[in-house]
């Protein structure tokens, strides 16, 4: 009996000091918005952290999960939670630029790096001081504008209408937009929002037609960006049809159906990974990406969101071996290395472009980073 | 604004409008006869909609699951009510409807390729599996409550609202659907192209409201919803079931909302928590009419699809804003017009 409880003890004892060696493996939080209205996105991202290395340079990655329900109170909670509770040496997320811009503040007062999965550019923009711990993944909305209005100066589209979400997206996407379009002599003729959840958007597709544009960009993410084009189809608009990077998924092709064949958008590269020439050294690590994600999620299933959160995990496959040698994880000066190993990262090769970080550029994409894409026979296709 | 275009809008409003008065019907029946504010009634109308495009896409859809799943649950709380009460003659009717009526739809979705089936034979189907969900739901969660204040009442609302917006985005995933619709026929009236799924949405409505007309009119089980509705306690000494009301209330408002999806879905598309969003638009018609009266109710829901589809034109990006500001002055004018009745406790 004694004995018995001597091994009880034991046992116990080993727990309580195996605790601390647990603590020397690197605690990343993600936080994403796997369910609300942001889901579609945050879904494949929450796949896509489950294929990620558990091991780095023979470290032991703990991934800790959290899902902000697309909601900003939620993801401040969230990352609290990471760095008061878990500890963790790096936070990835959130899913949707408020979120993010949220958890900006949390990090950067614990000293934690943080990778962001939005494309809003507010959250790394240089001007703010605490954006020197927060980093991002997908593309800037302006990057994605520029290639749309190159499109539309050389296709000699001389009037656009724009109909977007009435929140923060179509509101960033019409700022960026007209500004660049204005500059590029592109008259914005119409300006019109609508809800992800509308039912009827026959309002404002009649104002958009009164307008006469040559083409129509559409400013919505997934399948929700399918209505307006539909309607307007359906009311005989001949123009040409643009969408944004937002709606670069299967089930907006499988939603729009016929309607929306013809239809030009930019998108980054491992949208179209397979069409890529040799030459580029996007299409390897692109490829790599998709294989891994259809074989567990089924064939056709790759999203470019999905990809942001392989982005996120390939930079910290760059960055940690660097921050390892200066200090051990766990500690506040490990989290600085990492801060540091991250923003020195040059000619990192993701699957949506090539990294080349700075002070001044956290998110460290050029031109190589997007792609004009057309949809074509139900499917995306390059346009070279 | 030219003629043309006001036309088209209006066209466009009423369309809207019927649904939204299919919805203000429901609420204010369900209202009425157990004075729960049944906020989940827009997810029936999503869960019709995506039962419809799963079984149209071939796949089994996730709410007979829901289905199975409830019927199971109701009928192990009624057997050991039926067994301590010693009413054991309800026990085939409790096992057949809670057991084997969802084994026979899911023996029918699997057996018989749904996708290969004519549109009517779908629709029915998907009618067949939401459908009872409104009763089980009243069995499970209201029956139990069924003395309780208003306010827990719209409380538990809105936690089954929440549970059952969960349940669609793991049944039907976070991207919408379409369907096909009723019909592809198009129609000249008056200069202005009308599509045959909108004439189909106005039709199916008003002929609904005229066959819930007929029910409370003529049936004796549309009285005694009536007589629950203007008097709870007065029916049941009348030796009406209460019970029943409400279980059929439930029954009639999930027919409702999941006819009213698949309606709309080939016109729209329909995602998990789309029908939150139409249910509270149905629910501005109904306060519009007292949640009480119908034809006010309807009427209201019908101003505020037209009001919705005016101003997405003008303003599209205050619409949600100017439907829902409605409501302020539609209660001011209720409360200073009408006199205060002390809710009974």
């Amino acid at each position: 009996m004694i004995k018995k409880q001597m091994l009880a003890g034991f046992v116990g004892a080993c727990a309580v000091m195996a605790a601390p060696f647990a603590l020397a493996d690197i605690s990343v939080g993600v936080n994403v918005s796997a369910t609300g209205p942001a889901a579609s996105l945050g879904i494949p991202e929450k796949n896509t952290i489950a294929l990620l290395p558990t091991t780095i340079a023979g470290q032991k990655i703990n991934y800790i999960v959290l899902d902000d329900a697309s909601d900003t109170t939620t993801a401040v909670k969230n990352v609290r939670k990471f760095v008061a509770e878990d500890k963790v040496d790096v936070i990835i997320g959130s899913t949707i630029t408020p979120n993010s811009l949220a958890m900006i503040d949390v990090a950067a007062d614990a000293e934690t790096p943080m990778i962001s999965m939005a494309a809003g550019a507010k959250i790394v923009d240089p001007a703010n001081p605490k954006v020197k711990w927060i980093f991002k993944t997908p593309q800037n909305d302006v990057q994605m504008s520029t290639a749309i209005v190159e499109h539309m100066t050389n296709a000699g589209v001389k009037t656009v209408a724009f109909i977007g979400f009435a929140d923060a997206y179509g509101e960033g996407w019409f700022n960026e937009f007209s500004k660049i379009a204005e500059a590029r002599k592109l008259h914005v003729v119409a300006n019109e929002r609508y809800n992800r959840s509308d039912t009827s958007v026959t309002g404002q597709v009649l104002k958009v037609m009164a307008a006469k544009p040559d083409a129509v960009l559409v400013a919505g993410s997934g399948t929700p960006a399918a209505l307006p084009q539909k309607v307007l189809k359906e009311k005989g608009y001949a123009g040409k049809f643009y969408q944004t990077h937002g709606v670069a998924n299967k089930d907006f092709i499988r939603v729009c159906g016929k309607d929306c064949e013809g239809t030009f958008l930019p998108a980054g590269p491992v949208l179209v990974a397979a069409q890529l020439p040799d030459s580029n050294p996007i299409k390897k690590v692109a490829l790599d990406y998709t294989t891994r994600y259809e074989k567990v999620q089924g064939a056709g299933s790759t999203s470019t969101f999905g990809a942001h959160a392989w982005d996120a995990g390939l930079l910290l496959q760059n960055a940690v071996p660097v921050a390892l040698k200066k200090a051990k994880p766990g500690s506040k000066e490990f989290r600085a290395a990492l801060r540091d190993a991250l923003e020195g990262l040059k000619n990192v090769t993701v699957s949506h472009g090539i990294v080349n970080m700075s002070a001044q550029d956290h998110l460290g994409f050029d031109q190589r980073a997007r792609v004009m894409v057309v949809i074509e026979n139900g499917a995306w296709k390059l346009l070279k | 604004m030219d003629i043309q275009i006001a036309l088209l809008l209006g066209q466009d409003g009423i369309t809207n409008g019927a649904i939204y008065a299919l919805l203000a019907l429901a609420l204010v029946l369900v209202f009425t006869v157990t004075r729960v504010i049944f906020i989940p009634q827009g997810e029936f109308v999503a869960f019709g909609a995506l039962t419809l495009a799963s079984i149209q896409a071939g796949r089994v859809p996730g709410t007979l699951w829901l289905l199975l799943g409830a019927g199971l649950v109701v009928a192990i709380i009624d057997l050991i009510q039926a067994v301590r009460r010693g009413t054991g003659r309800r026990i085939a009717g409790i096992i057949g409807w809670n057991i084997l009526y969802p084994a026979l739809v899911a023996a029918l979705l699997s057996l018989l390729r749904p996708d290969e089936l004519p549109q009517v034979a779908q629709v029915l189907l998907a009618l067949a599996v939401i459908v009872p969900l409104g009763p089980m739901l009243y069995r499970l969660v209201y029956q139990p409550l069924a003395e309780a204040s208003v306010l827990v009442l719209l409380i538990v609302s809105v936690a089954v609202h929440v549970t059952l917006v969960g349940l669609g985005l793991l049944f039907f995933g976070a991207e919408g659907s379409r369907t096909t619709p009723f019909s592809e026929a198009r129609l000249d009236i008056g200069g202005i192209a009308v599509g045959g799924q909108t004439i189909w949405v106005v039709i199916a409505s008003l002929a609904l409201i005229v066959v819930l007309y007929q029910l409370f009119e003529r049936t004796l089980y549309g009285k005694a919803l009536r007589a629950t509705a203007i008097n709870r306690v007065g029916a049941r000494l009348m030796g009406i079931s209460t019970t029943l009301a409400g279980k059929l209330s439930f029954l009639l408002a999930a027919a409702i909302g999941a006819f009213s999806g698949i309606l709309i879905a080939p016109i729209t598309t329909i995602y998990y928590d789309t029908g939150f969003l139409i249910g509270l638009k149905g629910f501005v018609g109904a306060i519009i009419g007292g949640l009480a009266s119908y034809p006010v109710a309807a009427a209201g829901a019908v101003l505020v699809g037209l009001l919705e589809s005016f101003s997405s034109f003008h303003a599209s990006a205050f619409k949600e804003v100017i439907v829902f500001t409605l409501i302020i002055p539609v209660l001011l004018w209720r409360s200073l017009t009408t006199r205060h009745v002390e809710e009974e406790e």
